[in-house]
């Protein structure tokens, strides 16, 4: 079987992100005012080759752990289609 | 006369200077592959400036696992030592062969111009013909150059000096804070435990032909020269 992965990875929240800060100026400069506390970060999909739903996000959280996030700066979240 | 491995990688753009600074100290240089799988006998390994693998996923995040790392680390366990400058202080970090890591400079903007930093830790493998205190200037070129750790990573550094240049200003007074890219405590470059890895993001390769200006970086390369690194080894 193969499962579809949706990963997400944003900094890490106390570090700073400049990225997040300019674009919630720039919201902010577009009459925006609602919005705050903007984060950047990245999206991942993949497909993962598993025997289950449980095995495939198993090794989509190795993957995380070893490559896709940098466990000092990011955290990630991830979902499986089902 | 000591052999020096330099590094290159897809993406490497500080390669022939890091080799010209090496081979200038009076060592014997030569490139490696990332390729690779043998660093053909070499003392010292030196990991250059660039943006190997497009600096895809994040700065060093790839490059970490090309064949010669394997190679690296092995080296570096044995006490070899290995010096990464810019994109190869990312690498490092990026490999866990260092701590921390190097996120977005503060103000987004690619940082590259002249910077003062002053020399904390002279008894490593790359520093040790600078007298401590001494203030050197040479360029940054670098978009991830913020250094981050957690509060205990920063404590470690600080209190086993580890921290082995840190931004000031030009006249030596403390920057705080005020640095090209926010990196915190105003860390440029730090080693490990035993001081055989060291990583900053200034480019000692840029400012060590006095035919380009103040020669201040080379002591980085002429320091390999009078580092017993057997002997360090059981540091």
């Amino acid at each position: 079987m193969s499962y579809r992965v949706h990963v997400r990875v944003v900094p890490r929240a106390g570090l700073l992100d400049p990225q997040g800060q300019a674009v919630e100026h720039a919201l902010s400069a577009l009459g925006f005012q609602e919005a705050g506390s903007v984060r950047i970060g990245k999206a991942i999909e993949l497909e993962v080759r598993a025997r289950s739903r449980e095995e495939a996000e198993q090794a989509a959280r190795r993957m995380c752990e070893k490559l896709l996030a940098n466990p000092v700066t990011e955290d990630y979240s991830l979902e499986v289609e089902a | 006369m000591l052999r020096v491995a330099v590094v290159r990688f897809p993406g490497s753009n500080c390669d022939f200077d890091t080799l010209h600074s090496a081979q200038r100290a009076g060592t014997e240089a030569y490139f490696v592959w990332h390729r690779d799988t043998d660093l053909r006998g070499a003392d010292f390994v030196l990991l250059p400036g660039g943006f190997s693998y497009g600096d895809y996923l994040r700065s060093g995040a790839i490059a970490r696992f090309s064949p010669i790392m394997s190679a690296v680390q092995r080296h570096a366990e044995a006490g070899g030592p290995v010096l990464g400058i810019c994109n190869g202080f990312q690498i490092l970090c990026e490999a866990g062969m260092l701590p921390g890591a190097l996120m977005r400079n503060a103000r987004l903007t690619f940082a590259s111009r002249p910077v003062s930093i002053r020399v904390e830790q002279t008894d490593t493998a790359f520093t040790n013909q600078y007298q401590e205190g001494a203030i050197l200037r040479m360029p940054v070129a670098s978009g991830d150059g913020r250094f981050v750790a957690d509060s205990e990573t920063l404590r470690r550094l600080e209190t086993e000096r580890r921290i082995v240049v840190r931004y000031v200003r030009p006249d030596g007074s403390a920057a705080n804070g005020e640095n090209p890219n926010g990196s915190v405590h105003d860390i440029a470059g730090i080693c490990n435990t035993r001081g055989n890895i060291v990583g900053l993001m200034p480019h000692p390769d840029r400012a060590s032909d006095p035919a380009l200006g103040p020669a201040h970086g080379a002591g980085f390369f002429t320091s390999m020269l009078t580092w017993d690194h057997v002997a360090k080894g059981a540091r």
